[in-house]
């Protein structure tokens, strides 16, 4: 019976987590934008601006739940749902802490990869359901960008699978007590950050929804709350890319005994959002051809290669 | 070949390298002032000249400056001026009704500049917010100010050559008295 509680504690906990730090997130991400380009950024409501995230969700909430006439209606419902739905269920098999997570997967890693897959399928569905040609521009980038960069996003995880020699999450984390896994695996590091940034379609891998080119992207006609779930949907994902790169190489909550295990999950994760945020605010979005040239015959390469050099090292 | 292999690592090098050096430029922003005025709770800086709201201003016994010439009007690129003239018992010209239709008027300054009495003015004030687009029109007592603005010794009857009440021709300063054109002397 305790058992249970607490697991029921730890889902409810880890899904307000997840929700409410996205919506943090944005405000955040807005504050620190604001920084880096010399001004403030929303700073009027609540202490340094923070309430904005609750002025924002009172905007949204009372906008109308508009469905455009010519949209397929049904399609176009659920492609938000699906876009919320997936990230926070990929979100129950990361290992916060000894205790805290949702699930302990003995596959944590192939449902992580299998959830983020699907995630295409949102912005696919947003795209084709709205029968307007930004978003079926939008929805082809999406397409071919996240169905390409899913490669080698696995791909580049396979060395960390092959050196914990586990796919279970907690044990990949447990496997790092003696060295994080950054050090052996830095290529497989880098291109699963930059496979990750992808994957949450963030700037610079933002062309599913290039605001310049194509209005909004996949969701030009989504407003109100279904446009909220796509927007919650990619701060959640950004969040668990971050919280997947501290998993896998960063030693999750592995660290020094001068703060709990939480804290220094926490601390890690925080930081690679930070350093996404830093480069949504710094790098130029590249062309459409130069992100899949640079995902086919730079990223997948390397992982290929990076995979055959941890093989052959985990061999001998 | 090597030629070759060594141009493609430098490329990728120098495309590494661009994009490390622009992340840094942004981060050190993070110690840098932003450059935004906050606006309702810090005045931002005016320009001496700046052109804001449109006043008219009197002289220094206190009369009001405008002779309703109607130059502002026809200076004006919006028409947004519209004024009669009146004239009182003493022969001095003035406005029977001044009216500026703010929510029409594009503060260029033409009709300061074309003014040749120093009556009409812009100020320094840009707050003219209202709900209603009618309480934009601005009447000949919104408009009046007690001071004489931006000239404070200049009155124009004084210099001007024309005779008012209490004052004949030739009577004002800089002035030499009239000539009798008739008259035949040196």
């Amino acid at each position: 019976m305790n058992a249970v509680l607490v697991q029921i504690i730890n889902v409810v906990v880890i899904l307000l987590f997840v929700v409410f730090g996205a919506a943090l997130l944005t405000w955040v991400e807005r504050r620190l934008l604001g920084i880096w380009q010399d001004r403030y950024g929303p700073n009027r409501v609540g202490p340094f601006g923070s309430l904005q995230i609750v002025a924002d969700m009172i905007k949204l909430l009372m906008k109308q739940d508009w469905v455009p006439p010519f949209a397929d209606r049904l399609v176009f419902i659920v492609a938000p749902a699906i876009a919320m739905f997936v990230v926070v269920a990929a979100f129950a098999v990361i290992p916060m802490a000894p205790g805290v997570g949702v699930i302990d997967l003995n596959i944590g890693l192939l449902f992580f990869l299998a959830m983020t897959s699907l995630g295409v399928y949102a912005v696919m569905f947003g795209a084709y359901a709205s029968d307007n040609k930004y978003a079926l521009l939008g929805g082809l980038r999406a397409a071919a960008q996240m169905v390409s960069y899913e490669v080698f996003m696995g791909l580049s995880l396979m060395g960390v699978v092959m050196l914990a020699g586990s796919f279970n999450l907690r044990e990949v984390v447990l496997a790092q007590a003696d060295g994080w896994y950054i050090v052996p695996q830095f290529v497989g590091f880098l291109i699963f950050f930059m496979a990750g940034i992808a994957e949450s379609h963030r700037t610079p891998f933002d062309l599913p929804e290039a605001e310049h080119e194509l209005t909004a992207g996949f969701h030009t006609e989504y407003s109100g709350m279904k446009f909220a779930m796509f927007f919650l949907g990619e701060y959640v994902s950004v969040l668990m890319t971050a919280a997947m790169i501290t998993v896998l190489f960063l030693g999750g909550w592995l660290g020094p005994a001068w703060l709990p295990p939480l804290a220094w999950f926490l601390l890690k994760t925080a930081a690679l959002v930070l350093s996404m945020i830093l480069i949504r605010g710094a790098l130029p979005r590249p062309r459409y051809d130069q992100l899949m040239a640079f995902g086919w015959k730079l990223m997948l390469p390397l992982a290929l290669i990076n995979l055959l050099a941890t093989g052959a090292l985990t061999l001998m | 070949m090597l030629k070759k292999l060594l141009h493609v690592g430098y490329l990728i090098w120098d495309y590494i390298y661009s994009n490390l050096l622009t992340l840094w430029t942004v981060a050190s922003h993070t110690f840098s002032k932003a450059d935004t005025v906050e606006y309702p709770d810090q005045m931002p800086y005016l320009a001496p000249r700046f052109r804001g709201r449109i006043v008219l201003t009197r002289d220094p016994s206190g009369e009001e400056r405008c002779v309703a010439c109607n130059l502002c009007a026809s200076a004006c690129p919006t028409d947004c001026i519209a004024l009669q003239k009146t004239e009182d018992e003493t022969g001095r010209w003035s406005a029977e009704y001044f009216r500026i239709n703010f929510s029409r008027c594009v503060f260029c300054g033409l009709c300061e500049e074309a003014c040749p009495t120093y009556a009409i003015q812009l100020t320094q004030d840009f707050e003219l917010a209202e709900y209603q687009r009618q309480n934009l029109v601005y009447e000949k007592h919104h408009l009046l100010i007690d001071g004489p603005g931006k000239h404070p010794d200049y009155s124009f009857y004084e210099l001007s050559g024309k005779a008012v009440s209490g004052r004949a021709k030739g009577a004002g300063k800089h002035e030499a008295p009239p000539v009798d054109v008739k008259s035949l002397l040196p």
